[in-house]
């Protein structure tokens, strides 16, 4: 709209800067600050640099609710997250710093559980139990899905075991890369093969 | 409904420039933070369809009304504060020439011109905001920009020559 101006009035207003990068820096945490204050921040989110690539993470007020790989597409997640969760969400690190942290510790081999409150509001039903019960499998170690499933008390559902770890919606801090194979072959990983594998590799040498 | 990380990146910036321009450097960013953090509270509730750059300008005139209205009972801070120096210590502020030619317009004048020029609101639109007839607001801006040329457009001539 603003091309079908007169250039001469554009020209007036040419000292307005139509981008401030340090002011909109400044306004946006000032933002943030007043949302939380006010308890309208539904979704902190920030994304942090691993070994197996930018990890988006997303935490409500009761605790991390997303972990997302990067071939996920974060605008994707976060777009759900605002249709699942609420639409009041805001790139606001200092929620994270915490999670952050941790994962870094465990990223540089120093750390071997996580100690951060869970969110598990995106997962219902069958698929929560069997993510309530892998962090029990122990760092380093590994259970088939047959293993879980019986676990979970429902040993015919390995299928749906396999369909509970693809929809994790906390990969790395859920440990779903420690279900693997009856015949100890990887399966298959939301983050990817490779990053399933490094994982992996991580807990083995530490 | 867009995570309202992407409105803030879509629409800061606009919304910075219409504040600027409304309420000069001083109270920009005051009204800029309470548009925002209004905006992010009635968020969830706001029609799918919504004109969200117009809904923001809404709420951020209220807010310019607010503070327009607090700058006249207490004109004495705003006075004290030397232009020169205010500018000197903060680089970020923008051109204060501009400001104090925005600021000579009557109130109905410098809300249209921004509305319609620096927002890029039509002038129906601009009617809806300012509570008159969209003749009235054509009128208002085609007066405020006559007038800006005038005053501003002859200063930053002048200033090219500094």
């Amino acid at each position: 709209m603003m091309t079908a101006f007169e250039p001469e009035v554009r020209r007036l207003f040419a000292s307005l800067p139509e981008v401030d990068e340090e002011a909109s820096a400044r306004l946006h945490s000032r933002l943030v600050a007043a949302a939380e204050r006010d308890g309208v921040l539904d979704v902190a989110y920030r994304t942090i640099d691993t070994p197996v690539g930018a990890l988006l993470l997303a935490s409500t007020g009761q605790g991390l609710v997303r972990v997302a790989y990067a071939r996920e597409d974060h605008e994707a997640v976060l777009v759900k997250l605002a249709a699942s969760v609420s639409p009041r969400v805001l790139n606001a690190p200092g929620r994270m710093d915490e999670v952050s942290r941790q994962l870094e510790e465990y990223f540089a081999g120093r750390r071997t559980a996580f100690e951060v409150p869970l969110d598990l509001r995106l997962s219902k039903g069958f698929r929560r139990n069997v993510l309530t019960h892998l962090p029990e499998i122990a760092y380093g170690s590994t259970q088939s899905y047959a293993q879980v499933a019986a676990a979970t008390g429902s040993p015919k559902a390995v299928r749906a075991v396999g369909t509970a770890c693809a929809t994790n919606p906390l990969p790395v801090v859920v440990p779903c890369h420690r279900v693997v194979r009856s015949d100890g072959s990887f399966g298959g990983y939301l983050g990817g093969p490779e990053a399933k594998q490094a994982l992996l590799a991580l807990e083995a040498t530490t | 409904m867009k995570p309202f990380e992407q409105i803030v990146t879509e629409h800061g910036p606009t919304v910075l420039r219409v504040c600027r321009a409304v309420l000069g450097p001083v109270d920009a960013e005051d009204a800029w933070s309470e548009t925002f953090l209004a905006a992010l509270k009635a968020y969830s509730n706001l029609p799918e369809n919504a004109n969200m750059e117009a809904w923001l300008v809404t709420v951020a005139h209220r807010k310019a009304i607010d503070a327009t209205r607090a700058q006249t009972r207490q004109p004495v801070p705003v006075e004290r504060l030397p232009e020169r120096s205010t500018r000197a210590e903060r680089p970020e502020d923008w051109d204060g020439d501009l400001w104090e030619a925005l600021k000579a317009l009557p109130i109905g004048q410098r809300i249209a011109v921004v509305y319609h020029y620096v927002a890029g609101l039509p002038y129906h639109e601009v009617a809806v905001i300012t509570g008159g007839s969209t003749d009235a607001a054509r009128r208002a801006a085609s007066d405020g920009i006559k007038n800006l040329r005038d005053t501003y457009a002859r200063t930053a001539s002048e200033g090219e020559h500094r």
